[in-house]
């Protein structure tokens, strides 16, 4: 029984049945929402659907030896990493099981970055080593924000499970984690103030200036699930515990997409950043608020 | 499978993405593009979107009159794009050289070198004309990736290396 609950979590809801569909509708959330702020209409409903179908229908270039062998499994690794993370969201009461902790779950969100990035220099491309370079700053920058608004999370929770995290009552502080968490979400799903790795314009879309064909939609469908993992997490840190599942699952859905609306109003409003005033934002703005989230959560556990 | 034939085949026409390539345009075209895909014509509706780079593009944008100079890097971008592939010479430049005919800096039209599918009339082309030659490329790549045999029509090998 144990098993089965888990795999279903993990090949249904919030798994993979769940997930691939919802990757689709985000990344059509992103550029609809975007459309519209800028008065436009915007693309078709399924347009992510037959971006990824058109993509394994195209040719790959020919590579050969161990370059061609990491090129393709790159792309792979980051799909199956992110559709990990989605699967361990606590989204439904579990009853035993594999349920796994916050420390597995977000060195499974960091994974697809670390892809990125070895899949720039792998390419070997200048283009995408500019942009590996510029990931691997921007992860080192935000994650550390990141993290720290993680761990006070957990630490005024006193707990890094993930089903007591999502079932315990939403405290001040722990919105002030949330709130570190979310201004770290652009720079995960590199979005606009900060999509500096893949600027199409200057670096022609950086790590991945190289792939092409069934490699590029694994990348579309990674950063989808990117987008489902990320949104979850803060979705099912802020939700409400419900008594029935049916109603969780729709909260959660819910919540994401508000996540997903406000990340995108947030990147068509801005505009690209430079590296070296988001490296600033992080480390010198940003860091404070998470020290602050940090030491009070400590200093509250201390206290009690 | 042939149920997966016609969904690859919609899916196509559904998904072109655009590979912009200035062969020494005098960036006429080059504004129309962009306005193509800014609010009052929005060809994003038709999944049309500008990639950066031509290894994710279906559909090359040609703009220009061919200088000397801009033949290596056409061939090298035709190179570079993954089939199916199509090509659409937007503008009157890559399709006759235009103005710019007998020029001495010049080595066009665009047909010489790489095999065009769509031909865009106009100094510069409407917007909406660009559209519409940008669907019928869509068309054609279509039909073109049902067949089992690509059309490539370069003399020389493309030089499949991006050069920094
Ligand atoms: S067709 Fe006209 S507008 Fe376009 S590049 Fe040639 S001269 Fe310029």
């Amino acid at each position: 029984m144990n098993l089965l609950t888990a795999l279903a979590r993990l090949l249904i809801f919030p798994g993979i049945l769940f997930a691939i569909p919802a990757a689709w509708f985000f990344l059509w959330v992103e550029r609809k929402s975007v459309a519209m702020m800028q008065g436009r209409i915007g693309p078709p409903f399924m347009q992510p659907f037959y971006d990824f179908i058109k993509l394994l229908g195209k040719g790959t270039p020919p590579r050969t030896g161990i370059v061609g062998g990491l090129m393709r499994a790159w792309p792979l690794i980051a799909v199956s990493t992110a559709a990990g993370a989605v699967g361990l969201l606590p989204v439904l009461p579990s009853s035993g099981g594999f349920q796994g902790d916050l420390i597995l779950l977000l060195a499974l969100l960091e994974v697809p970055s670390i892809c990125i990035i070895a899949a720039g220099f792998t390419s070997r491309s200048i283009f995408g080593e500019i942009g590996s370079a510029r990931e691997a700053v921007l992860s080192v920058s935000y994650n550390v924000v990141f993290l720290l608004a993680i761990i006070s999370v957990a630490a005024s929770q006193h707990t890094f499970r993930l089903e007591a995290l999502a079932q315990a009552p939403a405290t001040p502080l722990r919105w002030v984690g949330i709130l570190a968490i979310l201004i770290c979400l652009p720079a995960k799903l590199h979005l606009n103030p900060f999509s500096l790795p893949n600027a199409e314009q200057e670096i022609y879309s950086g790590p991945m200036v190289e792939f092409a064909g069934p490699e590029l939609a694994m990348w579309e469908l990674s950063h989808g699930l990117e987008w489902v993992a990320a949104t979850g997490l803060v979705a099912t840190l802020i939700a409400p515990q419900m008594a029935f599942w049916g109603l969780s699952a729709l909260v959660f859905v819910a919540l994401s997409f508000g996540i997903v609306l406000l990340l995108s109003a947030l990147a068509a409003a801005t505009a690209r950043l430079a590296i070296d005033t988001t490296v600033r934002f992080y480390w010198q703005c940003t860091i404070i608020f998470a020290v602050l989230a940090v030491s009070s959560a400590l200093f509250m556990r201390l206290r009690s | 499978m042939r149920l997966w034939d016609r969904l690859m085949c919609y899916c196509r026409k559904r998904s072109p993405w655009l590979f912009h390539l200035n062969s020494g345009s005098c960036n006429g075209c080059d504004i129309e593009i962009v306005a193509a895909l800014a609010p009052r014509y929005d060809a994003e509706q038709l999944g049309v979107r500008i990639e950066g780079s031509p290894r994710h593009a279906d559909i090359l944008c040609v703009t220009g009159p061919v200088t000397k100079n801009a033949v290596c890097a056409i061939k090298t971008v035709y190179g570079q794009v993954c089939g199916p592939k199509a090509v659409v010479a937007i503008g009157s430049c890559p399709a006759t050289t235009n103005v710019f005919i007998d020029s001495r800096t010049l080595d066009g039209p665009l047909g010489k070198h790489i095999p065009v599918d769509v031909f865009v009339p106009g100094c510069p082309p409407r917007p909406d004309a660009i559209i519409e030659g940008v669907a019928k490329a869509a068309e054609i790549l279509a039909q073109r990736g049902s067949k089992p045999i690509e059309p490539v029509l370069t003399d020389e090998p493309a030089n499949a290396e991006v050069q920094a």
